[in-house]
């Protein structure tokens, strides 16, 4: 049972999807009844998996690993550890909340968006669970229809431009990483003699040096564009913006976070070198993307777009944490990854509420929605708070990590992102207040309704998950924990080596963290937040 | 000493003769009920194909007529995509033969049969002038059927000029064969590579110039059978001309008999003179820049089409210089994963093609205009058109993938595995960024059927063959995403037996 419980989830969406077929496009309601049933089943097979996880154990659990095409070494190899483990139920959970959010916005093609939301969720759960890098890209490359129609159909007025830009932006991405993988199964051949694109076998093989900065740069333009780093973000505001509430909720919540796993997952343990090689340019392009991101968020008239271009700064933020190559840093990463899935899904959530209502999202037709609805005020405000990142909330756990993990590494980085924490304040209360707060000006805004039960029943897990990881985090942190060591062991060889080898780089940067390391700075970084 | 002949083994040549007695009983069937045979002809010559089919498949491997004609799994391979895609082709015409070619079905449908028996001869030949011959008995069929329809200006010219062409064509290719044939002394292609490697060890690697006009001349011939650029202005035009099936049936059978034409002369018989680095004699960078023209124009000249048989017949010529890759890739790989490319690309085109032919059906246009809104009405079709074209896109998990895929890994292996092969890189470089561009004009068309805002006037209802088509297409498609293994294991061992 239990090597089997990934291929369930990752295709039990997909069965769904299937039986979807067979309803007639005019019972709408059963559509979406089914969708929500499969959704939330898979979301409880998510759960078991959660439940069944050994925290303690390294590396892959529930393994499975089957032949598919023989001929050619490619095999059905599946496979969690702690990091994927939360990416996966983050998806499910999203997943269902997306397909009730979506209960009365979409109206039009309802058959057509389920079943996309469906096998979007396979292919999301599939990138997290492959261990094998041809099955990876399967799966990473089967997301992109469904979000290719379900922007390009159910989107705002820029849906076409958007969508397209969404497709050809990714697929130039995949396409090097296509080159980068087949480079990689041929090298491995020719050290093995054996054909296979198993991640677990190629990560035990030495990438030579020359080799390894072309493929990681190939990889890691792939990532950097979904994740998306400066100055591969230009589609991002673009898709987020046009697509539906349920669209931009699962592109910010679950596909970005596809680009950072795939460096914590491909990037780091397969090509340790480059890693620390490209280490640099990484980390800045980071740092700008944080505080560009903000700024640009700052001046924005339109709430969604401002949530989107938050996005940029805050998947700097991960980035800068993962390439702090120490654990707190690292872990602050994964953490981040999970925290920004939740607070921005849940703002993009409440954007779309108020749209439905409005059939706006400018901030200035807005302001005093305290009195009108006041409900939503208080979830808004809750969601707002976690995404700047105040203690207590899950945002502060991860950001907190992650300047810790980058002024270790390197103070001058660390300083710089803090300041990138007290511009999110600056944006998002900024907005919030003038929202939310004030008296009323639109009069049309006077007899705005509340949220209904539905919408609060959306709400509230995302409260309970924003309170639980910012208070209690360990349950997370354990599981995370093992994984991360595994990628930092690997690379610490890689720098240590490096390091024989007299390569400066490397070498001032251990310097570096040896002797910051030894400093307290906790304080002050709890400061700056 | 008494001459002795060689054994005829009539029995290797079975299917053949079987579709080429079954396309004379086609037309006879239609002359003897006095042109009102209606549909019953079409499926007659469906279910010729099936039988031929059959009798394929227990025919078995073997040579006859001494070594001109041989049975071998290459052979067969391509045997298997000529039948298919002529029962597609076949399929998918039936709306245009009840109301355009009333009083010619016969005809049309037995051209189709006696074409479809050119390329098979074409894929048994090992001797230049069969070879030759096969492909005439291919493309004169064709030259009438592109034709087809006497009343319209467009099918006429693009008839004459793809006579035209295919004559000029013809004679490159003959004219190149003279040259071989002055060379090596012989017709054999086999026999040619080993006159020809013993020519060369005598002179000291240089052959001359001889070798490097008949190289040319024949890719050039080739290359104008393949429409690869700067050899492919013809095709938009006829394919725009000629009835939808026919030029669906130009752009999968005889494009696949012009491949099998490459492998037989290039691949095998001047195999000695594929060489990476350049020298004047080799071919393989030739080949090698044909195919990046392919893919360039290809792909950056569908961009701009608004007629989807000109889009297709772009993206065509596009997919011929993927195809090339796997050519140029001369490894293990290589012909498998073109072995493998041509079998998808029967199923992805053939299938877009059926319904863009029921869409002119129902319509009367081909402008990518007319399918606004389709997903609306007809659900189904425009479900399976976004298939077939995220198929010849490369979307994973559809079979255009794999087969992608296959010739990129083929290009790759063949790159890494010495110095001079590194050029290969480019190759994949290009043939990579060129996708990004085909995913382009291929979503153009699925945005325009799934993303307008009306629905469309029209509501498409295919005839039972064309969704007989359809259907196979799809289960093509699809199953072959989900398991290539099958029909990998067969492309796989095509190298071996074209080596030996």
């Amino acid at each position: 049972m239990e090597h089997l419980i990934l291929p369930l989830v990752i295709f039990f969406p997909s069965i769904g999807a299937l039986l979807l077929l067979l309803v007639p496009e005019r019972q709408a309601d059963t559509i979406r009844g089914v969708s929500l049933i499969v959704s939330f089943v898979t979301m409880l097979l998510s759960f078991a998996v959660y439940y069944w996880f050994d925290p303690v154990a390294s590396g892959m659990q529930f393994e499975l690993n089957q032949l598919w095409i023989a001929s050619v070494g490619i095999n059905f190899h599946l496979g969690i550890d702690g990091i994927s483990l939360l990416l996966i139920v983050l998806t499910t959970i999203l997943t269902v909340l997306c397909i009730l959010s979506s209960w009365r916005s979409v109206t039009k093609g309802v058959k057509g968006f389920h079943i996309s939301m469906l096998v979007l969720a396979t292919g999301m759960i599939g990138v997290f669970c492959a261990l094998d890098l041809f099955l990876f890209y399967i799966f990473w490359e089967v997301m992109l229809i469904p979000m290719y129609f379900i922007i390009g159909i159910w989107g705002g007025p820029r849906k076409i431009y958007a969508a397209i830009k969404f497709v050809l932006f990714t697929m130039i991405g995949s396409l090097l990483m296509l080159v980068a993988l087949i480079y990689i199964y041929f090298e491995f051949h020719s050290l093995t003699g054996e054909y296979s694109f198993d991640l677990l076998q190629i990560m035990s093989m030495q990438v030579p040096y020359q080799a390894q900065l072309w493929l990681f740069a190939a990889f890691a333009l792939a990532f950097a564009i979904k994740v998306p780093l400066f100055p591969f973000h230009t589609w991002l505001p673009d898709a987020h913006v046009e697509a539906p509430t349920a669209g931009s909720v699962i592109l910010a919540g679950v596909l970005l976070k596809m680009g950072t796993y795939g460096f914590i997952r491909i990037c780091m343990p397969l090509f340790p070198e480059a890693t620390i090689a490209y280490l640099p340019y990484i980390c800045i392009l980071s740092i700008i993307a944080i505080i560009y991101g903000a700024l640009v968020s700052m001046v924005q008239k339109d709430i969604k777009s401002l949530v989107a271009f938050s996005s940029v700064s805050h998947m700097g933020f991960v980035m800068l944490g993962l390439f702090a190559l120490n654990q707190n840093g690292v872990e602050g990463s994964v953490m981040q990854m999970i925290n920004h899935g939740v607070s921005t899904g849940a703002l993009f959530l409440l954007v779309g509420m108020i749209y439905e209502r409005r059939h706006t999202r400018m901030i200035a037709d807005f302001g005093g929605l305290a009195k009108v609805m006041p409900a939503f005020s208080v979830f808004f405000m809750i969601v707002t708070l976690s995404s700047i990142g105040l203690p207590l909330t899950n945002g502060f756990v991860g950001e907190f990590l992650i300047l810790l993990g980058a002024f270790k590494a390197n103070v001058v980085y660390g300083i710089v992102a803090a300041s990138g924490v007290i511009l999110a304040a600056c944006y998002m209360l900024w907005m919030y207040q003038r929202v939310v707060f004030g008296k009323v000006t639109n009069a049309q805004n006077e007899k705005l309704s509340d949220l209904s039960p539905r919408e609060k029943l959306i709400l509230v897990p995302i409260v309970v998950l924003i309170f639980w990881i910012g208070i209690y985090p360990k349950p997370f942190f354990e599981r995370i924990e093992p994984a991360v060591k595994d990628v930092l062991t690997k690379i610490n060889g890689a720098r240590l080596s490096s390091a024989d080898d007299g390569q400066d780089a490397a070498q001032m940067f251990i310097d570096e963290s040896k002797e910051i390391s030894t400093v307290v700075i906790d304080e002050g970084v709890t400061a700056d937040e | 000493m008494e001459a002795q002949l060689p054994p005829y083994s009539i029995k290797m040549m079975l299917p053949e003769l079987f579709l080429f007695v079954w396309a004379l009983v086609v037309i006879t069937f239609d002359l003897l009920t006095r042109r009102k045979s209606g549909s019953a002809v079409g499926y007659l010559a469906m279910l010729g194909l099936v039988i031929c089919g059959g009798i394929l498949s227990i025919t078995g491997y073997g040579r006859g007529f001494g070594m001109m004609f041989i049975n071998d799994p290459v052979a067969v391979f391509f045997k298997v995509i000529f039948l298919g895609a002529a029962f597609m082709a076949i399929g998918s015409s039936f709306g245009i033969t009840n109301r355009k070619i009333v009083n010619h079905r016969g005809e049309y449908f037995g051209l189709i049969l006696l074409s479809t028996v050119g390329m098979m001869f074409l894929a048994s030949s090992q001797e230049l002038l069969s070879l030759y011959i096969g492909l005439e008995l291919t493309t004169i069929p064709l030259f009438v059927l592109a034709g087809f329809f006497k009343d319209d200006r467009k099918s006429v010219e693009s008839g004459i000029k793809y006579m035209i062409m295919g004559a000029l064509s013809s004679a490159l290719l003959l004219y190149g064969i003279s040259f071989l044939y002055g060379l090596s002394g012989t017709t054999d292609i086999v026999q040619m590579k080993i006159n020809l490697a013993v020519t060369q060890l005598a002179n000291e690697g240089d052959i001359g110039v001889i070798l490097i006009l008949a190289t040319v001349t024949i890719l050039a011939g080739i290359g104008f059978k393949l429409a690869l650029p700067p050899f492919h202005q013809w095709a938009p035009d006829v394919y725009e001309g000629s009835p939808t099936p026919i030029a669906a049936f130009l752009s999968v059978g005889s494009k696949a008999a012009g491949i099998v034409a490459f492998v037989k002369i290039m691949m095998l018989g001047l195999e000695a003179f594929y060489d990476p680095v350049m020298k004047p004699n080799d071919w393989g960078i030739l080949v090698g820049v044909l195919a990046i023209a392919a893919m360039v124009w290809g792909n950056v000249a569908a961009v701009r089409q608004s007629n989807i048989k000109r889009m297709l017949a772009f993206s065509s010529i596009a997919q011929a210089g993927y195809i090339m890759i796997g050519m140029v890739a001369m490894n293990q790989y290589g012909l498998a994963a073109v072995g493998f490319y041509t079998f998808v690309y029967m199923f992805a085109n053939m299938g877009a093609f059926a319904i863009v032919t029921v869409v002119e059906d129902q319509t009367g246009s081909c402008k990518i205009s007319s399918y606004a809104g389709l997903s609306r009405t007809s659900p189904f079709l425009s479900a399976a058109l976004a298939v077939f074209l995220l198929s010849l896109a490369g979307i994973p998990p559809l079979a255009g993938f794999f087969a992608k895929y296959y010739v990129f890994a083929a290009a790759i292996a063949m790159a890494g595995s010495s110095n001079g092969h590194t050029w290969l890189y480019w190759l994949v470089g290009v043939g990579l960024l060129t996708t990004v561009f085909a995913l382009y004009y291929y979503a153009n068309v699925i945005k325009t059927a799934y993303f307008a805002r009306e629905a469309s006037p029209y509501r498409l209802r295919p005839l039972r063959p064309a969704l007989l088509v359809i259907a196979i297409g799809l289960l093509g498609v699809l199953i072959f995403g989900v398991v290539p293994e099958t029909i990998v294991d067969f492309a796989r061992d095509l190298p071996y037996y074209i080596a030996h």
